[in-house]
This record gives structure tokens, sequence and C-alpha cells, in this order.
């Protein structure tokens, strides 16, 4: 039963997708609090919410809102026919081989954490090898530290060039020895596309496990879990226009199975006496209380909204934009402006960060601010990253389905204007 | 925000007064905001009466924490230590001229000198001075 509503074609039929697209996120019809177009280039910090998802959460709420898995009164078997069908959409989105693959967590980090914890503890011993990149946000890099203090387990880094490329060299030396590799698949800092296919099947043939976070992946491209021959994979509903506080671990069933519980408590457990328990079967064995059921089904929801759209569209669109973005913000190298990662395009995503002269990215930030323009400033999360490369921070803009060259001409006339005002030549 | 950014500012910004290090410090306090990362490192050379003889601030950050942190050293000198402990953030916001308009995401950035400054002269880490009581 498909419970998503999609009605994205209220506008003229002559009219572009790209128009009719951003006709369906309510937050980019308003104007900014000081009267401006709503300039949205922080995706990747989150997604805007199309009407069907936010309709979908308040349709759950007034309509259907029972806990699930319990009640057998109508409404609640309504609630868990909702709640697991959008599990099922989201493994047919991912070709999960079983919707029971599928755990529901809070986010990416805490499905990172749950794999650190709860396969991490009980299969990594004293000089192991965990092998990252140096690109990682700090949710795929704190959890593994801990687990490392925990275990006695190595760190190992892919090196990344200061165009935030990966150096692959000493690839096999460094899998030597590694129980699991943890990757992100595209960087929230440069918008690096990591070269999985040459990795993946160097790390399976060393007899590691591969993680993937997938948080700035999985609402930019098609996604087949199979093919990519990983063992687990993570990611987020709020970036690929779904609500927060839900996002999701895929993993293989055997390994899931074999794995310890995270949380513990009401829905996760079998049979319970005053002493002991037994476990549910997968997946709820992971997804101890009640759970997140409203913003799982509004994920759904999210989902089909990008399927009806087509991921093949969203990345010809996003590589278009990327391009023309790339060229306007080149064509102020003259004046001190410099694009940091790759140039290549088959390498990269519309993730694209920027220093400019000497205007501090806060500044910069706070001035494209009063224009409408909304962008990134900081470390990024990924505060290693930024010293192994002698920044302290940059601007960065990041682009989605909604976005269209307008966009881009603002943020170059805002960078203009900030260029005046701090007198840059 | 456009209004902020004005010729004393920046002239703060990219002339930083008081800015290295002092030979023999009385006092170094290094202090950062998590949030976006900004450093800024006090140095102060105080005399017998806790009366502050002479200032430099090293870090990096933002024009609106450099330029307040470059005007506020440059407003320390003859004062005590206990004096410094007491100022509240208008002595950085007034001399910043940004008053109570400047935005909740930057007003860290304007006090975080101040902080720095407040926590040397405790010899503790003092409060963020926007803190509610």
């Amino acid at each position: 039963m498909s419970s998503c509503v999609i009605n994205s074609t209220r506008a003229s039929a002559d009219a572009s997708l790209e128009a009719r697209i951003r006709h369906d996120f309510p937050i980019l019809q308003r104007p900014t609090s000081n009267g401006k177009r709503l300039v949205y280039l922080d995706s990747a910090a989150t997604a805007q919410k199309p009407n069907v998802v936010i309709d979908r959460l308040v349709r759950y709420y007034r309509e259907e809102n029972a806990n699930i898995h319990r009640g057998v009164y109508d409404l609640a078997e309504r609630a868990t026919e909702a709640f697991e069908g959008a599990r099922a959409t989201l493994a047919r989105f991912i070709n999960a081989e079983r919707s029971a693959e599928i755990i529901w967590t809070r986010n990416t980090t805490e499905a990172i954490n749950l794999v650190a914890a709860c396969w991490g503890r009980h299969n990594l011993k004293a000089g192991d090898g965990i092998l990252l990149s140096q690109l990682e946000h700090h949710s795929n890099l704190v959890p593994w530290q801990i687990l490392a203090q925990q275990t006695g387990a190595e760190l190992r880094f892919i090196p990344v060039t200061s165009d935030g490329r990966h150096e692959l060299e000493q690839l096999d030396r460094l899998l030597d020895g590694t129980k699991i590799v943890a990757l992100t698949q595209v960087s929230n800092t440069f918008g690096t596309i990591t070269p999985l296919d040459q990795i993946v099947p160097r790390a399976k043939a060393a007899g590691a496990l591969v993680l993937i976070d997938g948080a700035q992946s999985l609402p930019h491209m098609a996604v087949d879990v199979q093919a990519l021959g990983v063992d687990f994979f993570t990611a987020s509903a709020h970036k690929m226009c779904g609500p927060t506080g839900i996002g999701f671990l895929w993993g293989r069933y055997a390994l899931l199975e074999a794995m310890p519980p995270y949380m513990s408590g009401g829905d996760m457990i079998a049979n319970v006496t005053y002493t002991s328990a037994t476990y549910n079967e997968l997946p709820w064995k992971f997804e101890a209380g009640t759970s997140n059921i409203a913003d799982a089904i509004a994920f759904g929801c999210a989902i089909e909204y990008l399927e009806q759209i087509g991921m093949d569209w969203i990345v010809a669109h996003e590589q278009r934009l990327t391009r023309y973005a790339l060229d306007r913000l080149f064509a102020l190298e003259p004046r001190g402006l410099r694009v940091i990662g790759p140039a290549n395009m088959h390498a990269r995503t519309g993730v694209i960060s920027f220093i400019f002269a000497d205007i501090h990215p806060h500044d910069l930030a706070s001035l494209l601010s009063s224009d409408g323009v909304c962008i990134r400033a900081g470390h990024h999360c990924t505060m290693p990253l930024m010293h192994h490369l002698g920044l302290s921070a940059t601007a960065r803009l990041s682009l989605y389905l909604y976005n269209g060259e307008d966009d881009i001409d603002a943020l170059i006339d805002s960078l203009e204007k900030a260029a005046r005002i701090f007198k840059l030549a | 925000m456009d209004d902020f950014y004005r010729e004393h500012i920046l002239d703060h910004y990219r002339n930083p007064r008081n800015f290295g290090h002092l030979d023999a410090p009385t006092i170094t306090f290094a202090d950062r905001n998590p949030l976006c990362g900004d450093e800024v490192c006090i140095e102060l050379l105080v005399d017998d009466n806790e009366r502050v003889l002479d200032i430099r601030f090293s870090g990096k950050g933002c024009a609106i924490s450099q330029a307040a942190t470059s005007m506020l050293t440059e407003s320390m000198r003859g004062h005590s230590l206990s004096e410094i402990a007491q100022w509240p953030k208008e002595h950085v916001l007034d001399e910043l001229g940004v008053g109570m308009g400047i935005t909740p995401a930057r007003i860290k950035c304007a006090l975080l000198g101040l902080k720095a400054v407040k926590s040397a002269a405790l010899g503790q880490i003092a409060r963020w001075p926007d803190e509610q009581a």
C-alpha cells in the first residue's frame, strides 16, 4: 500500500520539471525575515522538505496515530502497516535483499555507533586494523577512536591529496591486518566521490568488512548495496527530503543476526523473566522502545518522492548545476577566490568548498545571509582534515534537486558585494 | 549584517593592535569557540598591584572576533584585574558599534576575546559574558 500521495504536477504542463520541483517545497516560496528570496545552498547540512512529506507527517498524527507491533485494533494495525511499509520502501530503494536487514536509527551517527559497539567490541582485538580515510566526518571517526581505545585496535587512514582525492598507492599495506573499513561515499567537505569500485574489492579480498557512511551520497545518487559489495550502509532521512530524527543501518542479515543488541528494553525482546530475556528477531532486536513511527513513515514518503523525480534526473541536474557553479566561482579567482576539492566532474558531487581572499568564512556567511543566501562556514565536522590541509575553515555551498542557476547567480552577486564591503581589489 | 563591517572593524581585522607575544607575560590564557573554531590567546604583564602594564593577543578567527579582541586590548592598560573581571558585554559591543543588533549566531564571535580576557584576570574560565544568570 503506497501511503504517500504525490501531487507535484499542479503547475502548467509546459513548466519545466525544475520549476515544478521548487513549487513542491513550501519554505522556498517564503521570503526570508528581511524580505529576500530564500536561496538555500546548505542541503548537505539538511535538505528542505516537500509538501508531500510534511503532509504525510501531519496525516499520520491526525488519522493513524497508534503504537505499533502491539495493538490488535484497526488503528494500530494501520500504523504498523505504514511503519513496516516504509522499511520495505527503503529496502527496495537501496536494493537490500530483505527488509529485515534495515534497522531504524535516529541518524547516520547512531547507525555507525551501533556497528562500532555491537560488531566492533565483540570482533576486534588488540592490533587489529580499523581503516578510515582522512576525509571522514567526525561521525565516522570518533566512534572508531573510542572502539580502538576499548579494544586496542589500531586506526589507519587512507591519505587524501590537497584537492581532496584519495591516494590508494599504499592501500594493500593499509589493508594488511585490517578487520573493518569505514568510509564515506561522498565527502561532506569537498564533495569527493570515494572510488569504492577500487577499494571495496581489495578490502573484501583482504578479509575486511566494509561500512559505508552514505549520509551525503544516498540523497544524490542511486545506491545498490548489493552491487557495492559492502557489509553495512548508513544514512539519514533529513538530508534526503525526509524528517529529522530518523536514519538507518543496513547490514548483511547473517552479520546483524550474530551481533548482540544495542539498546535494550521494550519491543526488542522475545521472552522476559525477572532475571533474563531472549531477544526479538531482526530487525526489531535493534529497535528498543517505541520507534520514531511518524518520521519513519514520512521518510518512506520522501523516498517515493525522490523516486518519482528519478535519481538519474537528480544526478544529471546536480552535475549540470555543479559545472555552472564551478565556472562562475572560477571567474572570481583573480579576486582571490579559491575552490578546494576535485576538479574532475566525475569524481565529485555538488558540495563545493571555497575560500575568498582574506574574508573569513563566517564573515562571508553572515554577509551572504543578509541577501537571503544560506551557505555553511566552518570546519564542517572534519577538524582533522582541515588541520591536515592547513585550513582553519572554508565556506561551503551544497546543491540539491530544487536549486537552479538563479540560486548560483544570487550567490555570485552576493560574493561580489562581500568583495566590495571588504574592499578586495 | 552588512553594516557591521565598517571601516574601523576591517582596519582592526587587517591591522590588529597588540597582536603577538610578550617576552615574559605574567598571565597567559588561551580560549576557543568550539562552534566555529576561533582561537584567541591572551598574554598579560601585570604589576604588583595587579594592574595591567602590557598586553598581547594571538589567534585566528573572523573579522568580528579579531577586531573585538584588538579593540579590547587597547582599553586594558592601567586597569586592575578585578576591574577587568567585572567588565560587561557592552564594554566590547559598544566599542564595536554593533550594539544589540548582532545576530545570536555571531555574538559569541564578538565576545570570545572578552571571555578570554576575563578568564585571564580571574585565573579560571569565565562564563560567556552574554550568559543569562
